[in-house]
């Protein structure tokens, strides 16, 4: 157990080191989300109402955290097959899943500062007062948000270990979940069909965590479905993990050719 | 006793084309191939080009599932226990991939010592006697994507002996380096070896092969069509001699013909520039140069000359005629 949570921390702090040294990247990763949030702000403040704002401004530093998940956590596995390093990472005795959850976790963890940048942006630039009812409740239930969407970043990104072309599911799946977990738009506000398919999403308690935690309100009981739905998806993401490489040994997909 | 052993494996690819109308065929890789690697062997696998060698390694170390046949490392195998063979050797590939360029050298290594689960207390002495060993001491710290070739390529042996691998693959390992690089490379597997590490290497570099082998097998077209020590598969082309003739024309009209001649008893033709060479060994006692010529019609001809054969050219021979052994 001991050995495991050492080679996640170890992974987690690599992926993280590798990540922030593209200058390229780096800036991209701090400018990106004030564009989100400048566009959602401007828009909501066109409404009047202080609370909408608050929770658009909320919704928007999510939205951030999973764009910075969703896209690179669905390219991450290609880009290891480029580098030449999957094949090296498969070879290795160690459980193929184990390899992948820190690479989301850097990629959350990285999207923690968007969902910080966005809130910031919002006080200073719009004058949006937030005034956290719960601060280390709210900083809670932004690292369990975090935590949920790299997770659902990790079941996109073993795909691509069998699939070379999967990298698009990040891009495919990146609109659907704002507007289905209600980032920006109240999921009361979607057709009943849609419903249940939020509530098998953690990001969609994350968020309402996050708003319950700013509002003042008990986000228990969301923090507590946004990880139990986080770990539902850890074990599903390491059993499919384990019957794609299984797969991708067969169909030969481990290389770029 | 054998570390490796290899019985009829198979590798088949099903290969699809066209948008539209979707068509596969099925290309055999690796066509029933077998044989045996004692303990403290350094045995080579030599090869052209999509011979198969690197498919027959990735099955070896469980990246490819094989179709067909059976294989076992260390007595493990590869399909059913493969983390077992996973924990107990090590794969090097050649050229500059496979490393994480925007981490040091050091904290490559530390990683894959983690995935390897080296234990933490002997992390830190392993990867600083291995630096020593591939003479990156000193330029740890320094990201990789500022290393050239040969470091990237020391690097990659060091990771390949982290976890103290009982049998090592090398894949290629010395492609792209410098003569330089390519003869420490060559010292470093050879200290390997003495030190008790079984070494399966692939090549088409016939004198790395000849110099670090115990034993070679040659594959072609995905079937193994010679096996010995490097002086048995010397031994089987000393006899004869090696007719070369520089033509500035296609000399591959007149390979068939060349063949037929009594005496001939192989044909290749070589690109030199602006000219072809036709390669033709020649049995003992056979005089062939002016039949030889004779068939070449009104293609010019530059120098004509008789030589003794050598191992490049028993290789050439294996590989261009595919005769199974």
């Amino acid at each position: 157990m001991t050995a495991v949570l050492r080679l996640l921390l170890v992974g987690w702090w690599l992926q993280l080191k590798m990540r922030s040294r593209s200058a390229f990247d780096g800036i991209l990763a701090i400018v990106y989300p004030l564009f989100f949030a400048t566009s959602v702000l401007l828009m909501y403040r066109q409404g009047g109402s202080e609370s909408a704002l608050i929770g658009a401004a909320v919704g928007a530093s999510v939205l951030g955290v999973w764009s910075a998940v969703a896209t690179t956590a669905s390219t991450s596995l290609q880009q290891e097959r480029r580098l030449g390093t999957l094949e090296l990472l498969v070879a290795a005795p160690t459980r193929f899943a184990l390899l992948v959850v820190p690479m989301t976790l850097a990629m959350g963890t990285i999207g923690l500062y968007s969902l910080v940048a966005t809130l910031l942006w919002g006080r200073f630039a719009f004058g949006i007062p937030i005034s956290l009812g719960h601060p280390l409740v709210f900083a809670l239930a932004s690292v369990a948000t975090a935590v949920g969407v790299s997770l659902m970043g990790f079941l996109l990104a073993v795909s691509a270990v069998r699939y070379r072309g999967a990298w698009a599911l990040g891009t495919a799946f990146e609109l659907p979940v704002w507007l289905v977990c209600g980032f920006l738009v109240p999921i009361a506000a979607l057709p009943g069909w849609v419903r249940p398919i939020s509530w098998v999403l953690p990001p969609t308690w994350g968020v309402a965590a996050i708003r319950h935690a700013a509002f003042g309100g008990s986000p228990w009981g969301d923090i507590a479905l946004c990880l139990l739905l986080s770990v539902l998806y850890a074990v599903v993401g390491t059993w499919l993990s384990g019957r794609l490489v299984t797969s991708a040994r067969t169909h030969a997909t481990l290389a770029l050719t | 006793m054998a570390v490796i052993e290899v019985d009829d494996l198979t590798r088949s690819y099903r290969a699809a084309s066209g948008i539209w109308r979707r068509s596969s065929k099925v290309i055999e890789a690796v066509k029933g191939i077998s044989f045996e690697v004692e303990r403290g062997e350094l045995f080579g696998l030599l090869g052209p080009n999509g011979a198969g060698k690197t498919t027959t390694i990735k099955m070896l170390i469980t990246l490819l599932l094989p179709t067909g046949g059976h294989a076992r490392v260390l007595g493990q195998d590869v399909v059913k226990d493969a983390r077992e063979v996973r924990r107990r050797v090590g794969y090097v590939f050649g050229g500059d991939r496979g490393l994480y360029e925007r981490l040091s050298g050091l904290d490559n290594l530390k990683y894959f010592a983690e995935l390897y689960g080296v234990p933490r207390r002997d992390q830190g002495p392993r990867i600083g006697e291995l630096l020593e060993l591939v003479k990156l001491d000193g330029r740890e710290r320094e990201r990789v994507e500022g290393y050239s070739r040969g470091m990237r390529q020391r690097l990659h042996i060091a990771r390949g002996l982290l976890h103290k691998p009982e049998v090592l693959f090398l894949d290629e390992p010395s492609i792209g380096i410098d003569p330089v690089g390519a003869r420490e490379l060559r010292q470093t597997v050879a200290s390997l070896v003495e030190g008790g590490t079984t070494v399966l290497l692939t090549t088409h570099y016939m004198f790395e092969a000849d110099e670090l082998c115990d034993r070679i097998a040659v594959i072609a077209g995905g079937e193994i069509v010679a096996r010995g020590t490097p002086a048995e598969l010397k031994r089987g082309v000393s006899g004869g001699s090696v007719l070369e003739v520089e033509v500035f024309g296609s000399a591959e009209d007149s390979m068939a013909t060349v063949r037929s001649l009594p005496g001939v008893t192989s044909v290749v033709v070589e690109d030199r520039g602006q000219a072809q060479v036709l390669v033709v060994r020649v049995d003992t006692g056979a005089e062939v140069t002016q039949a030889v010529l004779a068939t070449l019609g009104g293609v010019p001809v530059g120098r004509v000359a008789t030589r003794e054969p050598t191992l490049e050219d028993a290789y050439v021979e294996l590989v261009e005629t595919g005769v199974p052994a």
